[in-house]
């Protein structure tokens, strides 16, 4: 029999680091203590509790991380709740890598990059910022705007701090939501902030979060004058097979599983407006 | 060219249901029929207007797609996979015929659906003229040719019997075993026959409908039209038009626990449900509304822009028999096809 994509695998979970109080990210090993596969940045896969229910994250390492895979996951419903609940140990399932991702080696090579995230938006997004930390001398300079409702709900903090505020060439901005007590960096939303800080309109841009803010973040960039052929982002909408088959994650003719989940604005710009 | 007599289909069933299981039309109940598997005795409907469609043996309604059992923290995935037996549907008509066509498009696309496949490469359709179409018939709009339908073996019916052409290798494998039950004869009554099918298609109700309003890269032109929430105010999501339509493929997967393991399962879903699209963060076709022209819009605009201008639909005219509220893919067309200053 040929190899089946909704069949699975077993992978055991070797890690499990509480990033905030609902968000947290699991390493995944293969039994014999490998990844389970090799992906880029941007792509997706399917992670299972036989029994629970299977549901498409993304892949928050980078490809360069050669030894494991990591998933950063909001806990929001069913699954997730059971996949908070996991200890070092057990196993989950997985499939994948699926969708398209960043263009890493094309459109983004040699570019300044923006980042801008908001909340467990990151997680996408932190597989491509550690990728090209890992491989500094493809693209110029890199800026993050990270913004979530409060210091403790920032994803990655501590890599934040100690890993990519460090690295040559990078720029990290960070803001809350409200003003708290340890907290002397920005206070306000993402959108505003991005454009109270003026990016150079060389720069291209990738933004993930929550659907709002991405919308906000968008006008105020083209307010600035960036064009939609200079923004990314990547989608996320309800999917069951993962490969443009079960018919669910369409967006007009494009399924986000398998045409996306990145798209550039100028193409969601020709797409029906029902996400 | 062979041609086999009315009375002489029982012998050939008969022979063909040796090597493979044989599903034909039966007339289950009056003005109804669905697909049996042959046995000796069984009365195959010349009606063959089955309920539901021959979909269903390549893509079931529910199926396994893998076990999982847990043994001391360890997932143990199994794969339920196995060769299908051989088969073969009888009476397939053009529209049917053609909807396996849309059916590999999705399905046989990479990554291939293994599940289908295998089916696929078992099953064997036996396709049938029509001589009696239904009112509610309209796959002319769609090119289709009710005379001459697609599959592996074609049976072309005048009327007293049928002449048989094998389209396809597998359907010259199936048919040469059997051909001392056929006796040879003129090519021109095979034509003939062609003709006269294609006379009363003709005279069909539903052959002008509006086609090249709709296909690829009409979205704009569609997806905001006003229409949508009239045409869509009565539907009450019942999902009838999609389980009894012969290309409708969205499916679901989940899991059940049996006690001894965890099946994964798919079943066909329906893009007319609330919680089709629904997720822990919200849902984007929120009303009746967005999921009625999700169906229409993916079969008339949709798909074909992903299928280089083939629709989505077949012109069965199943979903105008069976919609609880009379609304359907027809009346759609016809309202949206007018032109919006004609309104």
């Amino acid at each position: 029999m040929n190899s089946e994509t909704l069949i699975p695998h077993a992978v055991v979970v070797d890690e499990v680091r509480a990033d905030t109080p609902d968000v947290k990210t699991f390493r995944i090993l293969t039994r014999e203590g490998g990844k389970p596969f090799d992906h880029i940045p941007g792509q997706c896969a399917m992670i299972s509790v036989p029994g629970v229910g299977e549901g498409m994250f993304s892949i928050t390492s980078s490809p360069t991380d050669e030894a494991y895979m990591e998933f950063s996951i909001k806990k929001c419903g069913h699954l997730t709740n059971w996949l908070h609940a996991l200890e070092p140990g057990m196993e989950v399932t997985v499939r994948g890598p699926y969708g398209r991702p960043f263009p890493v080696e094309d459109e983004l090579r040699g570019k300044d990059l923006l980042f801008i995230a908001g909340g467990i938006g990151l997680a996408p997004l932190r597989s491509v910022i550690r990728y090209v930390r890992d491989r500094r001398e493809n693209y110029g300079d890199v800026q993050i705007v990270y913004g979530a409702r409060s210091k403790e709900d920032l994803v990655d903090y501590e890599e934040i701090l100690t890993e990519w505020m460090s690295a040559p060439g990078f720029t990290v901005n960070l803001t809350i939501d409200r003003a708290e007590e340890g907290w002397d960096g920005h206070v306000g939303f993402v959108p505003n902030y991005v454009t109270e800080l003026n990016p150079d309109l060389a720069k291209t841009v990738l933004v993930c979060g929550p659907p709002i803010m991405i919308k906000f973040t968008v006008k105020g960039l083209s307010d600035l004058g960036f064009k939609p052929e200079q923004i990314y982002t990547t989608m996320e909408l309800r999917m069951k097979c993962g490969v443009g088959k079960c018919g669910r994650c369409n967006i007009g003719s494009k399924y986000v599983c398998k045409d996306g989940p990145v798209f550039r604005f100028d193409e969601l710009g020709e797409l029906p407006d029902e996400y | 060219m062979l041609y086999l007599k009315a009375e002489k289909l029982d012998a050939f069933l008969a022979r063909a249901a040796e090597t493979r299981k044989l599903y034909v039309p039966v007339d289950s109940e009056p003005g109804r029929s669905s697909y049996r598997e042959w046995t000796p005795g069984t009365a195959v409907s010349r009606g063959l207007h089955t309920t539901r469609s021959a979909k269903d043996f390549f893509f079931p309604q529910t199926e396994n797609l893998a076990g999982f059992r847990v043994e001391d923290k360890k997932i143990r995935v199994i794969d339920p996979r196995a060769e299908t037996e051989d088969f073969a549907v009888f009476g397939v008509r053009a529209c049917d015929a053609r909807s396996f066509g849309i059916l590999d498009k999705v399905f046989l696309a990479d990554p291939v659906d293994t599940y289908y496949e295998n089916r696929r490469r078992h099953g064997l359709i036996l396709s049938m003229s029509c001589r009696r179409p239904a009112e509610t018939c309209f796959c002319k709009n769609f090119g289709i040719d009710a005379a001459e339908p697609e599959g592996d073996v074609r049976f072309t019916d005048d009327g007293d019997g049928w002449y048989l052409e094998a389209l396809t290798e597998a359907g010259k494998a199936f048919l040469d075993p059997l051909a001392d039950l056929c006796e040879d004869r003129d090519p021109a009554g095979a034509e003939a026959a062609k003709e006269k099918t294609r006379e009363i298609v003709d005279r069909l109700p539903l052959n002008d409908l509006p086609v090249g309003k709709f296909g690829g890269g009409k979205t704009k032109e569609l997806f905001d039209r006003p229409e949508w929430a009239e045409l869509s105010e009565a539907c009450i999501g019942c999902g009838t038009c999609t389980f009894v339509c012969p290309t409708c493929q969205c499916y679901d997967i989940r899991d059940f626990d049996t006690g001894r393991e965890i099946r994964r399962f798919r079943c066909w879903d329906s893009c007319m449900y609330s919680d089709f699209t629904k997720m822990a963060g919200g849902n984007p076709r929120l009303t009746q509304k967005e999921r009625f022209r999700q169906r229409f819009m993916h079969k008339l605009v949709y798909f074909p822009e992903n299928n280089g201008g083939e629709f989505g639909c077949v012109g069965c005219g199943r979903c105008l028999a069976s919609c609880p509220i009379h609304m359907h893919i027809v009346k759609v067309m016809k309202r949206l096809g007018e032109d919006e200053n004609e309104q």
